[in-house]
């Protein structure tokens, strides 16, 4: 049996929600089932069709699914290019490559759907004690506009290797996959994951991490473009020691729904999780979700685990829904705390800068800017972070404060 | 030469249950080389005088005029009123994460004097207050305010009043918090900036500790939003031995530090 948090190791802090129905902080709670207790399959028929009332799917809209959720067949394919140092290996393989489907099972019923309906998968492998050069780049670009496709990736850090891979996925149309990383014992990988779809594509992609002894993933997702995009991290220790960095940085328009679910299940002692999620939302009809689950089972001594998610509500009409959840199952462990916020525009930072002569304009995106600094400049890849930089000023002069 | 020109200011907040009235008809005039100081009790309204004059969106201004020689300063943004040459220190200033100081001070500087600070002279410029107010350098990279204690936030309001150089300067409670070293920097700063003669300070204050250091020309009591009494520097000497309870029927001595 889980119980619910401890007040004494919470630290909740759940403040300046503005009024109006445009953002939307909600309590820590723990889910209707336990996490523990989530089923899982690599058979889509294994799931019921979700309705949109479940726990798991309640703020997702449905109707902008494009029916991936009842079963769409698939009508297109993503194409994957890759950009590789010589010490990492990118194959294509088809769908019964044994190492594939090793580091996770679907938990959701697009997942599934996607697991039972690619039809090739890409593999990307770090050798034993390997050091890439630089950085793997796999672009993913979507099926097309009105075209459905499925996909898969697998992503092996065997041991003591150490890789940067950055996915970017762009382009048009609806897609859904599933994207393993497996990091064997002493890995070290870092993942950023580019959500830069042009305005009509529908993505709905579930992460998979296996971590292993002493292994470290630093795992990102920047989510900038798409009508409606669900990314659903999760990461498992396959041994002790191991340490999971989870990032988020998004910026939804009007319009636009991006839904980040993260899930690390503490199922080993002695692991560290760290869990970072930052948006910012402008326009009428913006809508993120950040639900961060943390499951610390009772074999789980010696864990350490911080949650922390901020959004900034730069206009009026979007809403940000942000849901901690802490479960714990050990009272053995060395600390555990998480944190959500949603605000409006800080006033105050913008009068001081503004009392200090600052036009109005700069004021407000060295504000922005401020508010992601900590996430941006912790990105291992240069390039990435200035396209991250560009995307976010760009945002800020469409909105044309 | 600069005048800063209240007349009959009246101030509300919104509130709960409606608008509410702070400021009560404030009449004040501070000129180029002179040295105001208000005291007042607490919840008198001091910084919300300050306030309204900076142009805090919070603050409502229902009637009275503030000028700034002859230009309408309430027809002016906020960042309009800064480059017009109005300054604030802050009683709280506001800590703003990831905008580092150094980038923060060089934008102030950039608008204030409508074009980039040469970077050499800037660098110099910088390290020559730093070193005057005793600021370690290692903030120039730090945020915004952040983390900082309540003495290192005085020190850096200042540092920015030394390197913007307004017309007119109001200090709201810049004493407040600070030990008798810090008091002593930090008073040094507002006399350096004061000693051209050409620009005016008013400064707002609860003790008569901090006039020991800055001489003021000007005392003004404070109370229930309005200017009360006003004379010269013995008004805050009979403020201390008799504290403003004349004036707000409260028993506090002004002298208390
Ligand atoms: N935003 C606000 N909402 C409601 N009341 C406010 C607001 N700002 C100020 N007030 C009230 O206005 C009055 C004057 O406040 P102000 O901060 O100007 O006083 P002060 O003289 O600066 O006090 P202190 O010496 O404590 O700094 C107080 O009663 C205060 O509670
Ligand atoms: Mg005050």
């Amino acid at each position: 049996m889980s119980t619910a948090l401890p007040a004494a190791l919470a630290n909740t802090e759940n403040k300046g929600h503005s009024h109006g129905g445009s953002s939307d902080g909600r309590k820590t709670t723990v889910p209707e089932a336990s996490r523990a207790e989530w089923f899982t399959s690599y058979d889509v028929d294994a799931f019921e069709v979700p309705t949109g009332r479940e726990e798991m799917w309640r703020f997702t809209p449905m109707k902008r699914l494009a029916n991936l959720h009842t079963g769409a067949t698939s009508t297109g394919a993503a194409t994957v290019s890759a950009d590789a140092p010589a010490e990492v290996a990118v194959e294509t393989v088809g769908r019964d490559d044994e190492r594939l489907g090793k580091a996770g099972v679907p938990a959701d019923r697009i997942a599934a759907q996607a697991y039972s309906s690619f039809a090739e998968a890409t593999v990307v492998t770090v050798a034993k004690e390997a050091r890439a050069s630089a950085p793997v780049t796999l672009t993913v670009e979507g099926p097309g506009a009105g075209k459905v496709a499925y996909g898969h990736l697998a992503v092996r850090a065997e041991q003591f290797a150490e890789a940067t891979v950055v996915i970017d996925h762009r382009g048009s149309g609806t897609y859904a996959d599933n994207v393993e990383f497996t990091l064997a014992d002493g890995a070290k990988l870092t993942v950023v994951s580019i959500h830069d779809w042009a305005d009509d594509a529908v993505h709905v992609s579930s992460h998979h991490a296996s971590i292993g002894r002493d292994a470290v993933l630093k795992h990102t997702t920047v989510t900038l473009g798409g009508d409606l995009v669900r990314v659903s991290p999760t990461a498992r220790f396959a041994d002790k020691g191991a340490e999971v960095d989870m990032s988020g940085v998004y910026f939804a328009d009007a319009g636009q729904h991006f839904e980040l679910r993260t899930f690390v299940d503490h199922n080993q002692a002695n692991c560290t999780s760290n869990v970072v999620y930052k948006g910012a939302l402008q326009g009428e009809g913006a809508h993120t979700v950040w639900i961060g689950d943390v499951l610390i089972r009772a074999a789980a001594e010696g864990t350490q685990t911080y949650e922390l998610n901020r959004n900034l509500l730069l206009t009026d009409g979007c809403r940000a829904d942000s849901v901690p959840n802490l479960e714990i199952e050990t009272g053995e462990i060395v600390s555990a705390g998480h944190a959500s916020a949603t605000g409006r525009f800080d006033d105050e930072q913008l009068f001081y800068l503004q009392a200090r002569g600052i036009p109005e304009d700069q004021a407000r995106r060295l504000v922005v800017r401020g508010f992601f600094h900590e996430l941006i400049h912790k990105i291992a890849v240069p390039e990435v972070r200035e396209r991250l930089e560009a995307a976010i000023e760009a945002e800020l002069e469409a909105v044309g404060t | 030469m600069a005048t800063l020109e209240i007349k009959d200011l009246h101030v509300s907040v919104a509130t709960e249950d409606g608008p509410k009235e702070i400021l009560k008809g404030v009449d004040l005039t501070v000129k180029a080389g002179e040295t105001h100081a208000i005291m007042g009790p607490n919840g008198s309204g001091k910084s919300t005088l300050s306030y309204a004059v900076a142009g805090h969106p919070k603050y409502e201004v229902t009637s009275g005029a503030i000028t700034l020689d002859g230009e309408d300063v309430l027809e002016m943004s906020v960042d309009e009123r800064a480059r017009a040459g109005l300054f604030l220190a802050m009683q709280y200033p506001v800590e703003v994460p990831g905008v580092s100081m150094s980038n923060f001070l060089r934008s102030a500087a950039t608008a204030v004097r409508g074009e980039a600070p040469k970077l050499r002279t800037w660098v110099k410029e910088v390290k020559q207050q730093l070193a005057e107010l005793e600021i370690d350098p290692a903030f120039a990279e730090r945020s915004v305010n952040e983390g900082f204690s309540g003495g290192e936030k005085k020190r850096h309001e200042i540092l920015q009043l030394a390197l913007l150089q307004p017309k007119i300067a109001i200090l709201d409670e810049t004493d407040s918090g600070l030990d008798v070293d810090a008091l002593r920097v930090v008073s040094e700063g507002v006399n350096r900036y004061k000693a051209s003669g050409e620009t005016g300070v008013l400064l707002i204050t609860h003790y008569t500790r901090i006039l020991r250091h800055i001489k003021p020309d000007f005392v003004h009591v404070f109370a229930g939003g309005r200017v009360v009494e006003s004379g010269g520097p013995e008004l805050a000497d009979q403020l201390e031995a008799e504290g403003y309870v004349k004036y707000a029927g409260k028993q506090e001595a002004a002298g208390i530090a």
